[in-house]
């Protein structure tokens, strides 16, 4: 008996921490009270990705055109690009929770958000496995489930011990690694230091060919060809959108490196290399090995 | 089209102006009753006297100031394009051909990219750098056109040319060296649109507009009579130098407004005027009011367009300015060409 009232007791007290507002410190340093989880808009793919991988993808009502994975999102309305939002397209989801990147845009609809009383939590944006383990705490805490962000970054780890495993193992001569940003056979640009996808080539183990480029830049054939890379790492939609392999060698200066007489290019899913997640470790495990394990043509998926 | 007595005409202009202005008291009501959050129509005065809740901040503090904002923006951009179409007595005149918007735009992507432009004083010091922008440009090409026997509209054109390729440059180049986030920033400003238009923004903004408003408005007389040409004009007892400067002066006000509440939203101030030539006649005294109707009509419409139609993510409002007033344009230039060729 005494043990029944004890359970009773608990689960009483369970449902009581289970309804109490959470509270998260955003990436913008705000201190935000999230009262209700029950309809969350995600605003950017990495997110998404986390709230289902915390177990609260069925609370998410709403997405932006970066959330594609897990593929159920695809069924939910899209708000648009997220660096184009507006705010009353949000709230006619009528969502208790918005979660974006702390670089939405225009930034007046975060205020305008607040002002109508949706609990709204930025997460940090920056391309660094520090990065995607504050992403996951403060979407974790956002939505009450501090412990599985926790796993979440624990698996993250993991995965890291194992791609060193993996390098030490073969340890060999580093590959020159060149990142193209791919939209279209006339717009091609080099990426280097500060985008997310060279971030996980360098966390793979290779080296970023392209020196001296911030971000993206427009692509020039002499630059492509001076930077003699062993391995061409493309977004598979940006290889799609110059017409598959044959297209990509056809870019000048691509066939006179090193990557386009091997014919060793690398093409990965978007999301997957280009945004430091939960998944972070094993996308740059799968490019490692991609890159050194494997010869010629390889597609990696999520 | 009666080409009939000149009563008839005038009959025709008040008919006209009459219809905008109802037609703009519809959109109006439209475009604050309709949006991607569902609210009842029948509804909303209950909603606006209870004063709170979800509803209310949609209704009051997101939709109320989008739909004034884009009036007031397509009504300067109209009015001022139809000004200067008048003074430059050229149909194709856009009021981005005296610098305004190109100097708007160099004044904004400055202030993004040079500037720690990212970050909370994007809201306000943004439209700000951009109006500064836009003025400045014009008060150049102004001194450019100066000439010993006054300002020289010719020279006024063919250096807002020049200076449009020479800031299109420079927008060039800063986009080069601009970071994503930067790039970001400068793609929602020059793309235009009216998502953006808040309280705030739109109070600061009124009372550049409503100066604006003044100084064209007066110009209707001189502008008749310089349909005859700049020394008939003269002659006539117009003061061609104070027309040129309040002419410049106000559509640079104008312009700039629009351009700092809602960026690069073009098209409007082009075919705004020539509709309503279209529709009612070439007299000035009624042209300016009524382009300025319709350029409001057309935003408003537009803006509502935007963003119901692929509710809850929004179509860039440039796209839909475009499918409305193109085909429409079109269907009464048309009409005109076969009326002018019948007779």
């Amino acid at each position: 008996m005494r043990g029944r009232s004890g359970v009773a007791f608990m689960a009483v007290l369970s449902l009581l921490a289970w309804a109490q507002p959470y509270r998260v410190v955003d990436a913008s340093g705000k201190a935000v009270e999230v009262r209700s989880i029950e309809r969350i808009v995600s605003l950017d793919g990495i997110t998404t990705e986390i709230l289902f991988a915390l177990g609260v993808g069925d609370k998410v009502v709403g997405r932006d055109d970066s959330s594609y994975y897990p593929p159920q999102v695809l069924r939910l309305p899209s708000v648009g690009y997220q660096f184009r939002l507006s705010a009353e397209g949000i709230l006619s989801l009528k969502p208790t929770l918005v979660i974006g990147r702390e670089d939405v845009r225009p930034p007046q609809v975060v205020d305008q958000l607040r002002q109508a009383g949706v609990a709204v939590v930025l997460v940090p944006a920056e391309p660094s496995v520090e990065g995607a383990k504050r992403k996951i705490r403060v979407v974790a805490e956002a939505v009450g489930q501090a412990a599985r962000g926790d796993a979440l970054v624990r698996a993250l780890e993991r995965d890291l011990l194992a791609l060193r495993a993996f390098q030490a193992q073969h340890a060999s001569r580093k590959l020159r690694a060149l990142f193209l940003y791919l939209r279209g056979p006339g717009t091609t640009f080099v990426c280097g230091e500060g985008s997310t996808p060279v971030g996980v080539m360098e966390l793979a183990g290779l080296e970023n060919a392209a020196k001296g480029i911030r971000e993206c830049q427009p692509m020039t054939a002499e630059s492509v060809v001076a930077a003699r890379p062993d391995v061409l790492v493309v977004f598979k939609r940006g290889l799609e959108s110059v017409g598959g392999l044959e297209g990509l060698l056809k870019l000048p200066g691509v066939a006179q490196t090193p990557a386009g007489q091997n014919r060793r290019v690398v093409a990965m899913d978007d999301l997957y290399l280009g945004s430091f997640g939960p998944r972070a470790g094993r996308a740059a495990l799968d490019l490692f090995r991609a890159a050194y394990l494997m010869d010629g043509f390889v597609e990696v998926g999520p | 089209m009666t080409r009939g007595l000149p009563l008839g005409r005038f009959r025709r202009y008040r008919l006209v102006l009459l219809g905008l202005v109802l037609l703009l008291a519809l959109a109006l009501l439209l475009g604050a009753a309709l949006g991607a959050y569902p609210i009842p129509p029948f509804s909303i005065p209950g909603i606006l006297l209870k004063g709170e809740g979800v509803e209310y901040q949609v209704l009051t503090a997101l939709r109320l100031p989008r739909v004034l904002g884009s009036a007031l923006v397509g009504a300067l951009l109209a009015l001022s394009g139809a000004v200067l179409q008048g003074l430059f007595r050229n149909p194709l005149v856009d009021p981005g051909l005296i610098g305004v918007s190109s100097g708007a735009a160099l004044g904004a992507a400055i202030f993004i990219v040079v500037l720690p432009g990212a970050g909370a004083l994007e809201v306000y010091a943004l439209p700000l750098f951009a109006f500064l922008g836009g003025l400045l440009a014009t008060h150049l090409l102004w001194r450019l056109a100066q000439t010993p026997w006054g300002v020289q509209v010719s020279v006024l054109l063919l250096s807002g040319i020049a200076l449009n390729a020479l800031v299109g440059a420079g927008i060039g180049l800063l986009t080069f060296v601009a970071s994503e986030q930067e790039l970001r920033s400068l793609t929602f400003w020059t793309l235009g649109g009216f998502s953006a238009i808040t309280w705030h923004l739109l109070l600061a903004g009124l009372p550049f507009g409503l100066l604006a408003f003044l100084l064209l408005l007066h110009l209707a007389r001189p502008l008749n009579a310089l349909v005859l040409g700049e020394r008939e004009a003269f002659h006539l007892g117009v003061d061609l130098e104070a027309l040129k400067r309040r002419a410049v002066a106000g559509a640079a006000l104008g312009v700039g407004v629009a351009v700092a509440l809602a960026g690069g939203v073009g098209f409007l101030g082009l075919v705004a005027p020539h509709l309503f030539r279209l529709l009612a006649g070439p007299d000035h005294r009624y042209l300016l009011p009524g382009a300025a109707l319709l350029g409001a009509v057309l935003a408003v419409t537009a803006d509502l367009l935007a963003r119901t139609l692929a509710a809850p993510a929004e179509i860039p409002v440039g796209v839909v300015t475009a499918c409305l007033g193109g085909p429409f344009f079109l269907y009464l230039v048309l009409r005109y060409k076969r009326e002018v060729f019948r007779a």
